[in-house]
């Protein structure tokens, strides 16, 4: 039965371990929940999800698991009352479990209990929900065990859990929905890079020790640097035209970015990256800043971030003079591989849909370009990508 | 030994099935959740509601898992072996017990809280592995064995500012503290302000949830932010007619210093609060 429910979240690519599998089981062994399945609900998600992003998936397959098990209701009795076995038998005492016994034990009981639910299934046709239609079962009355077969409760409780998953409260915690700045922030964070650079202020306690060893004893006092998150990005915007209905989107980024890195230095674009680009978007065609200058003055080891929906015209990118802002003289793509050659380490951010790539040709060039290097802003697009740069 | 909430502390029925859960199994419950939800304050209601002692292991960026369970203090050592202390034969003159190690001698079960494990390093929940599991570790220096005389009640929090490891989640058991809705507030809110007028409460908590649909807040106002703002509206005397802000003459609720932590979140607000004034 639960084996069942188990490899179900395997399949809903839930990352489920049989350690805790045998957690969960051994919980039901203790006690650990009263024998609803809205407790279970909590239960097995407390042991076997381990990130709030992977909620909704478990609400899905729990969903998706049990109402399956109220189909199979209606057509066959085993599944169900194996399921109500077990939960009763994790519930009686030992002296009930023997009064049962005497009574002709579990299988009998559960044969007559099959039989009424049948009994009542053709006097109410109650469709597939069996133990609904039970509710009113003479059978409870019968008082053998106080909770295994008080059916018609455990219904009510089921449905009331049933409520539970079905909303899908977690639903916006999914990996792959959309951006929250705090989200942006947490996939920044992956990029850190922890290293000692600047003025020593710190004692190196183990260094101290070894030099003072060394030293025949006598204390021979090391300093070092403080550790500080040492990570390089040049994070290029696009703005204007089609990114104005991502300009949100944009913001929350830049200003994460901004907050998360000692080393950012931003610039934006137009559509594709041509020999100017701009800090200041007012004064565009005032104070420009030649593409050549940042190759020059940013070493190798800063991290390539664009920023755009690569959503234009494919001459854009392919021909020289295809920019839309001025006449450029060589084509944006020479000019994107040049910025690859030097930064090894880049990505490309796409605020577009991801399905929608493959239907603009821009799109499928620029990915071409960056080497596949194209992540949708989500939150796990935007893992990816930061996966990516570090590797 | 049950949890069943506290006088002062307001807990849902899934978080309290988790906690239970805990205890009877002996397993760490790692708590996640928006900021100011109450993940620490969980530990500690925990520890006094059950009658344990709290130990308290605050996590930062530099913090090592050898910190928790013990440090040797080897300056001291070199400082006294150049004064020719005799203490200095005796190593464990020099060992400084960690909080693990406090927590696994202590004479009964205690409730570890370990604070943040998302801001050390990547490799910290790692280095606990085995501690967390069997619940002993070793002393290199003076070649001993801590181990649990009672396994101590684990709680962990994290802000999910780095990704634990699976090994260290398989061992867990995770909890993620959703934000209140409006029901679970006003117990919350009762159970800090019992004399709060009841419509001063209503009003206040319609605002507040207002702000937290504010789209495009930086910061959303969380509890403690909210439990802040009433203290501050009660000691004002603050009536609940000001907090109307449903009319078209809508004002800017007071005091909301206390809800809004950034700059920019009050700007905003204060644009989409004036823009809602003008006249249509």
């Amino acid at each position: 039965m639960l084996t069942g429910f188990f490899l179900k979240l395997k399949e809903h690519k839930i990352p489920v371990s049989i350690k805790e599998y045998l957690t969960l089981i051994e919980g039901m062994q203790k006690h650990v929940i009263s024998p609803s399945i809205d407790d279970f609900y909590l239960f097995s998600r407390l042991a076997l999800v381990k990130d709030e992003a992977n909620f909704d998936k478990f609400d899905l397959a729990f969903g998706e698991y049990f109402k399956g098990i109220e189909n199979l209701l209606g057509h066959n009795f085993d599944v169900p009352l194996e399921w109500l076995r077990r939960q009763a038998e994790l519930n009686l005492s030992e002296e009930e479990r023997a009064q049962i016994e005497a009574l002709g034990g579990w299988d009998k009981l559960m044969e007559a209990l099959k039989k009424k639910l049948e009994e009542q299934k053709g006097r109410h046709q109650g469709g597939n929900r069996m133990i609904g239609t039970a509710g009113t079962s003479p059978f409870g009355a019968y008082g053998y065990n106080p909770e295994g077969v008080r059916i018609g409760q455990k219904e009510s409780r089921n449905r009331k859990a049933v409520k539970v998953w079905d909303a899908r409260e977690y639903r916006n915690l999914d990996g792959a929905t959309e951006l929250g700045i705090r989200n942006i922030k947490v996939a920044l964070r992956r990029l850190r890079r922890f290293a000692r650079v600047g003025s020593p202020d710190e004692l190196d306690l183990d260094g101290t020790i070894d030099r003072t060893a060394r030293n025949a004893g006598w204390l021979d006092l090391q300093m070092r640097p403080e550790r500080h998150n040492a990570a390089k990005v040049l994070l290029f915007l696009d703005i204007g035209g089609s990114m104005d209905d991502h300009v949100r989107m944009a913001e929350e980024l830049f200003s994460a970015a901004k907050s998360e890195f000692k080393h950012l230095e931003y610039f934006y674009f137009h559509n594709c990256l041509y020999d100017w680009v701009w800090k200041d978007n007012r004064r565009r065609h005032t104070e420009r800043i030649r593409t050549w200058d940042i190759l020059h003055k940013y070493g190798h080891d800063y991290k390539l971030v664009f920023v755009g929906d690569a959503t234009m015209s494919p001459y854009e990118i392919l021909q020289p003079g295809g920019s839309i802002e001025y006449s450029n003289d060589e084509a944006g793509a020479v000019w994107i591989r040049r910025m690859l050659d030097v930064y090894r380490r880049a990505v490309w951010l796409n605020p577009e849909p991801e399905d929608m790539w493959q239907y603009r040709q821009s799109i499928t060039i620029m990915r071409e370009l960056m080497g596949g290097r194209m992540f949708p802003t989500t939150i796990e697009g935007l893992e990816k990508a930061m996966r990516t740069l570090t590797k | 030994m049950r949890f069943n909430g506290s006088n002062s502390y307001i807990a849902t029925d899934d978080l309290k099935l988790a906690v239970n859960a805990a205890v009877t199994l002996a397993r760490p419950l790692l708590i996640k959740g928006e900021p100011g939800t109450g993940k620490t304050k969980l530990a500690e209601e925990v520890a006094s509601a059950l009658g344990m002692p709290l130990l308290e292991w605050h996590i930062k960026s530099t913090t090592k898992a050898q910190q928790g369970l013990y440090e040797y203090d080897a300056v001291s050592r070199l400082r006294d072996s150049q004064l020719g202390d005799p203490k200095v034969q005796d190593i464990s003159n020099y060992i400084v017990r960690g909080t693990l190690w406090q927590a696994f001698t202590a004479d009964k079960p205690v409730v570890l809280l370990i604070d943040e494990i998302d801001k050390a390093d990547i490799e910290f929940p790692n280095d606990l592995l085995r501690e967390l599991d069997r619940m002993e570790f070793y002393v290199y220096e003076t070649k001993e064995l801590v181990r649990a005389k009672h396994r101590p009640l684990v709680f962990i929090t994290s802000n999910n500012e780095k990704e634990l490891p699976d090994a260290f989640l398989r061992r867990c058991f995770f909890h993620y503290i959703r934000f209140p809705d409006k029901e679970t507030m006003e117990k919350i809110v009762a159970v800090h302000f019992p004399d709060i007028k009841k419509t001063l409460l209503r009003e206040a908590l319609e605002s507040f949830f207002e702000v937290r649909e504010v789209p495009g807040l930086k910061k959303k106002p969380s509890t403690s932010e909210l439990l802040d703002w009433l203290k501050l509206l009660l000691a004002e005397d603050i009536s609940p007619d000001t907090l109307r802000s449903t009319d078209r003459r809508a004002i800017i609720p007071p005091m909301h210093g206390a809800l809004l932590k950034n700059e920019q979140d009050v700007h905003l607000f204060e644009r989409l609060v004036f823009m809602a004034r003008q006249p249509r």
